[in-house]
């Protein structure tokens, strides 16, 4: 076991299954030469030469479509979105192409490609900036999308993730590339469609993926301290396939609801779990699901203020203390 | 006069000189005569093909979208004739005819069409979704311009596994202004993809002629990224696959990329709900129908070449009208989708689930 | 036979087209492509062309005409042949499983992974009493568990948002014997039974028990309660309020026997002030007025309605005012200000068949009746043994307030209003 940084774990990932498989490729913007953006893909190229870890020019439509091909003949693209707030410059290629061509075919094609990059707001660079995906991603069926909250999570679920023969959109996170956390020395995957109890308690649930997990783990620890209550933190770690059932089970011992998401409210996440609990657990529930979302706005720049715009440790306490009500 | 390419292609076609002989280009003159009456048979069935599926779409058989190759067929015959085991195809929504001239049966087209389970995509796709990877043919795809990047995908993946072959990317004239179709040419230019970019112009992006849509000449941009670049007739098979030869060529065996305008025409509208008399005379139609017709042309060819005759052009149209008619009736004849097919195909991992490796639920309904 | 040329589909969303005119007339020839006639179209003027070689033998319908798609319009072929007679057609069937091109499509299926429509129940849910406020708020889970426990939602008391019955709730109201209503200790189980005493549960104290809890375990810790005992002669109580519930049974009056006691206590108080007072510390507080509270028991604990101004209050008006105080205590639904501020309090478990007992007083009043139940006993009159109808009262006492003489006074003002009942009709 040791003690590594989130964007370690990535490259850990990456380095290991550019390793085990000849097809898998890293592209994507200042991903070889610069080391990349965030640093995730540094030391690659030295590795693995130009051939495996590719730099492209800013044309995600076209990279990300030039990848979608390539891998219909076999080769496993892990393409890098610099922010996945640029998904939106390759709609087309993604939402319409990736999600559809095996459909679309009847099943004689497979798109094993992996979008990976950063998709989160709390570092102040604005509305265009700061998009989180992971609802829009996930409305399409013939896509995954998976969101890792830890460095252990985000080094298992990558390779699960690349290994995939359908496109998986891997969301990160700027803030936890920094964050560390024990990952094991010997090889491990981490399947899709798994969530993570990452604490247990017996008066509430609270779901949540991604850095929100990290938030509502400190609310816990806060609730426990101040106000005796004993909070149950479920990560997600994959939108779709969605483990609905460790949720549920979570509901039937704790009878209180709260999902906590770094989302706009309108179809985020949330709204999807909230329709499967009340569809699911209906007679379980003690009180209404509650939801502790981003503020309903673009993305403020102003840098207080954009804290209490997104969920924090003092935001979930609040909408704890009223879920419990 | 405008140059007409940068390469040396023997094809080039100057109205100043005699009409080059197509016929005896190295592509051409190597062809068997068997081999000739089969790339004829080819464009016939095309024709004959399209014909009988727009009168099932009149006939309500057939839904959403229907846009018909009719006019165009010496262009995917020639160009999918060229094709060795490594070269692949992908093109837009006009589809039917690169579908029949990489070698995909009529039955399972038709079945497509009327949206039966039996249709070459299980009814999913529908006419604008053709594919085969059998056959190297990769559709078939409704966004205009959406799949030219994934045509150069397809060249970076030949590359990247080390074949010799090149990845026919077709368009219509309409799609060269989509970004993404400037971001393929980048691509396609700065890594060196054996991708050849073909422009299938019929003169028309819907109702919207060529000079009103696009600033400057098509291939010719090509030369903004450093690309080989042509345009030819595409009412002549010989001339189109005398044209290609070389670009394919290029693409294989140098790893060059190009974009190729091959003009040619389509007699039907945009698509068969396009009246088609807001933008163009039907003089033009009838003009084009009479001199260049590309089956008429190459009928006229090969009857001159003996390598065709009456009787054998009779009987050759007889089957293809026939081969239609059998593939109405097996598409008539085929049961729809169940309702439990509308989730498979989805996901790899629930189409195979002992190979499945995640947990969780995939669909939420 | 003649092929028959049926009004095309010429739009991905036409329904209907109108053949504008007739290019050919019966009679001509027509090859393949010709132009037979235009149609117009939801979207365009069409042209309608033959797929058909041979003469034009029949027109059906004249220039002008709207048909539906699918509708004979021409018949193409040889002369003389013979030519079906074409019924009104309906456009083709559609196929009966997936939706049909729009905009005529019949009824879309519903997907297979859709669960059936009707939503069945799994247990009957208890109609709640008929609320004048409105509908029971309560939890699914709490509901559930109503069904599950026997428990009658109507009258617990939720302590969710808003009023809403929660899990906790039930629990307590089950542990109460909670069905709900007047008797929460009535219905025992049935003798000889062999299984638990009751389930077995860890049951979270509920708000209304854990105020209870707090109150009386103050005023057991701080208040040094004493007890006084007497016994009285109930007769000419029950008789009089016998005579005046007969007398005026047609103005609904119904006096009960604690309405008496009510009446006396207050009257009492007047005459023995010093009971009327509350310990604070360092003074006490002597209270003008007599706000005589009575025990009332409910689901889970007991509460004390207030007659406030008893001291001013005739016994009937004392009578007319507890009657509904006490329905509505049972029914949780007392304001505070209705359960607060008594000055003295009465406690009658008489009604349960207890002869005696000694009950806590309520802080921060000095001292609270406990009435016993009225007994037939031998008692001594004019040296011989005669049936009395005996009652026994117990005063505790705060001793901090109220010394012995004081309380023993107060008893003996109780005893005397309550011998001469009529007095109390003053």
């Amino acid at each position: 076991m040791s003690q590594i940084q989130y964007r370690e774990a990535i490259r850990q990932a990456l380095a290991e299954e550019l390793t085990r498989d000849p097809n898998v490729v890293v592209l994507g913007e200042e991903v070889a030469q610069f080391h990349g953006a965030y640093k995730v893909t540094e030391g690659l190229l030295e590795k693995f030469g130009p051939k495996r870890i590719v730099d492209t020019p800013i044309s995600e439509a076209g990279f990300i479509g030039m990848g979608l091909g390539a891998s219909m003949l076999g080769v496993r693209p892990v393409i890098e979105l610099m922010f996945w707030s640029f998904y939106s410059v390759a709609f087309d290629q993604i939402l319409n192409n990736a999600a559809n061509v095996r459909y679309m075919s009847g099943g004689q094609i497979q798109c094993p490609i992996v979008i990976r990059g950063p998709a989160n707001g709390g570092t102040n660079v604005g509305a265009t900036h700061s998009h989180t995906p992971e609802n829009v991603l996930a409305n399409h069926p013939g896509m995954k999308v998976v969101v890792p909250s830890t460095p252990y999570d985000a080094k298992g679920l990558l390779k699960s993730a690349i290994r995939d023969n359908d496109p998986v959109m891997f969301l990160e996170n700027t803030i936890l590339y920094g964050d560390k956390g024990e990952v094991p020395a010997e090889e491990y995957l981490i399947p899709l469609g798994k969530a993570d109890i990452k604490r247990e308690g017996t008066d509430l649930t609270i779901v949540s993926y991604g850095r929100a997990v990290i938030q509502s783990l400190a609310a816990a620890h806060l609730l426990q301290q101040e106000h005796n209550v004993s909070v149950e933190v479920i990560d997600l770690r994959s939108i779709r396939p969605l483990d609905i059932d460790t949720v549920l089970a979570s509901v039937r011992k704790t009878h209180r609801a709260l999902v906590v998401e770094e989302q706009k409210p309108f179809c985020g996440v949330g709204a999807q779990l909230a329709y499967m609990i009340q569809s699911e657990a209906f007679d379980e529930l003690d009180g209404p699901i509650a939801r502790l979302s981003t503020i309903d706005a673009p993305a403020i720049y102003s840098p207080p203020v954009e804290t209490e715009q997104l969920p924090n440790p003092q935001r979930i306490l609040r909408a704890a203390i009223e879920a419990l009500g | 006069m405008s140059k007409k390419s940068n390469a040396t292609a023997e094809s080039q076609s100057d109205a100043t000189t005699a009409k080059p002989d197509f016929a005896g280009a190295s592509a051409n003159a190597s062809l068997s005569a068997e081999k000739k009456i089969e790339l004829y048979r080819l464009m016939l069935r095309i024709r004959r093909f399209e014909e009988r599926s727009l009168r099932a779409y009149q006939s309500k058989k057939i839904g959403g979208f229907l846009h018909l190759y009719i006019g165009q067929e010496a262009v995917a015959v020639g160009c999918c004739s060229l094709m060795g085991k490594d070269d692949h195809v992908i093109t837009a929504y006009r589809d039917h005819g690169h579908a029949i001239a990489v070698g995909m049966e009529m039955n399972p087209l038709m079945a497509e069409l009327y949206g039966k389970a039996t249709g070459c995509s299980k009814g999913k796709g529908g006419s604008m979704h053709f594919f085969d990877p059998s056959r190297n043919y990769w559709g078939g795809h409704g966004v205009v311009g959406g799949q030219v990047p994934i045509g150069a995908g397809l060249a970076y993946g030949i590359k990247y596994k080390g074949l010799k072959g090149a990845c026919m990317t077709f368009m219509g004239d309409g799609a060269v202004n989509q970004g993404a179709v400037h971001e393929a040419y980048n691509l396609a230019a700065l890594w060196d993809l054996p991708v050849v970019f073909v422009i299938e112009n019929n003169g028309y992006s819907m109702g919207t002629s060529q000079a009103r849509s696009s600033a400057g000449e098509l291939a010719r941009r090509a030369e903004g990224y450093g690309m080989a670049w042509g345009v030819c007739d595409g009412h002549d098979l010989y001339e189109v696959r005398a044209f290609m030869a070389g670009f394919l060529d290029a693409a294989r065996e140098k790893s060059k990329p190009a974009v190729v305008e091959v003009r040619t025409y389509r007699y039907r509208g945009h698509s068969v709900a396009d009246p088609d008399n807001t933008y163009r005379a039907k003089a033009e139609i009838e003009e084009y129908r009479k001199t260049k017709d590309p089956i008429q042309v190459f009928q006229s060819l090969l009857l001159a070449e003996k390598v065709l005759d009456d009787a054998l052009v009779e009987k050759i149209d007889a089957e293809a009208r026939a081969e239609a008619e059998v593939s109405a009736d097996f598409a008539e004849a085929s049961p729809f989708p169940d309702i439990s097919d509308i989730q498979k195909d989805v996901y790899w991992e629930a189409d195979n689930p002992s190979e499945r490796k995640s947990g969780g639920r995939l669909f939420f309904n | 036979m003649a092929n028959i040329i049926e009004m095309p589909k010429l739009s991905d969303t036409m329904t209907v087209g109108t053949l504008v005119k007739w290019l050919k007339k019966e009679g001509d020839a027509v090859k393949s492509g010709d132009i037979l006639a235009e149609v117009e179209t939801d979207k365009a003027t069409m042209e309608l062309e033959s797929f058909f070689d041979g003469t034009l033998l029949s027109v059906f319908i004249p220039a002008g005409s709207q048909v539906p798609i699918g509708a004979a319009l021409c018949a193409v072929g040889k002369p003389g042949e013979k030519v079906a007679a074409p019924e009104a057609k309906a456009p083709p069937a559609a196929p009966a499983a997936p939706p049909d091109a729009p905009p005529a499509a019949p009824a879309t299926p519903a997907p297979a992974a859709a669960p059936a429509a009707a939503p069945v129940s799994k247990a009957p849910v208890p109609p709640a009493a008929a609320d004048p406020a409105g509908r029971v708020k309560i939890s699914p889970l709490a509901r559930k568990l109503a069904v599950e426990k026997g428990v009658d939602p109507a009258g617990v008391a939720g302590t969710g948002t808003g009023g809403r019955i929660v899990r906790a709730d039930i629990l307590s109201a089950k542990a109460a014997g909670g069905k709900g209503g007047s008797a929460p200790f009535a219905g025992g189980a049935a003798l000889g039974a062999k299984g638990p005493v009751q389930e077995e549960a860890l049951v979270p104290v509920s708000n209304i028990r854990g105020t209870i809890a707090r109150r009386l375990l103050e005023s057991k810790i701080q208040i040094p309660h004493y007890y006084l005992d007497i016994e009285i002669d109930a007769g000419p109580l029950l008789e009089l309020r016998a005579e005046l519930n007969a007398a005026l049974e047609q103005e609904g009056v119904k006096l009960s026997v604690n309405d008496f006691i009510l009446k006396a206590s207050a009257e009492a108080l007047r005459q023995v002030p010093a009971v009327n007072c509350s310990w604070e510390g360092t003074a006490i507080r002597h209270h003008s007025a007599a706000h005589v509270s009575f025990a009332v028991a409910i689901e889970d604990g007991l509460i004390t309605p207030v007659i406030r101004d008893a001291h001013l209050k005739t016994i009937f008006a004392i009578s007319a005012e507890a009657k509904p105080l006490g329905k509505r205590a049972k029914e949780k639904k007392l304001a505070p200000d209705e359960f607060t501020g008594g000055t003295f309090c009465v406690s009658n478990l008489g009604m349960m068949g207890i002869d005696r007992f000694a009950a806590i007083i309520n802080p921060p009043n000095a001292a609270i009746l406990a009435v016993g139940t009225t007994v037939r006993k031998p008692v001594v009159k004019d040296n011989s043994i005669v049936i009395g109808q005996r009652m026994s009262l117990t005063l505790s006492a705060d001793h901090r307030v109220v010394d012995g003489a004081v309380g023993a006074a107060f008893l003996a003002a109780i005893r005397d209003l309550l011998e001469r009942p009529s007095l109390l009709l003053l």
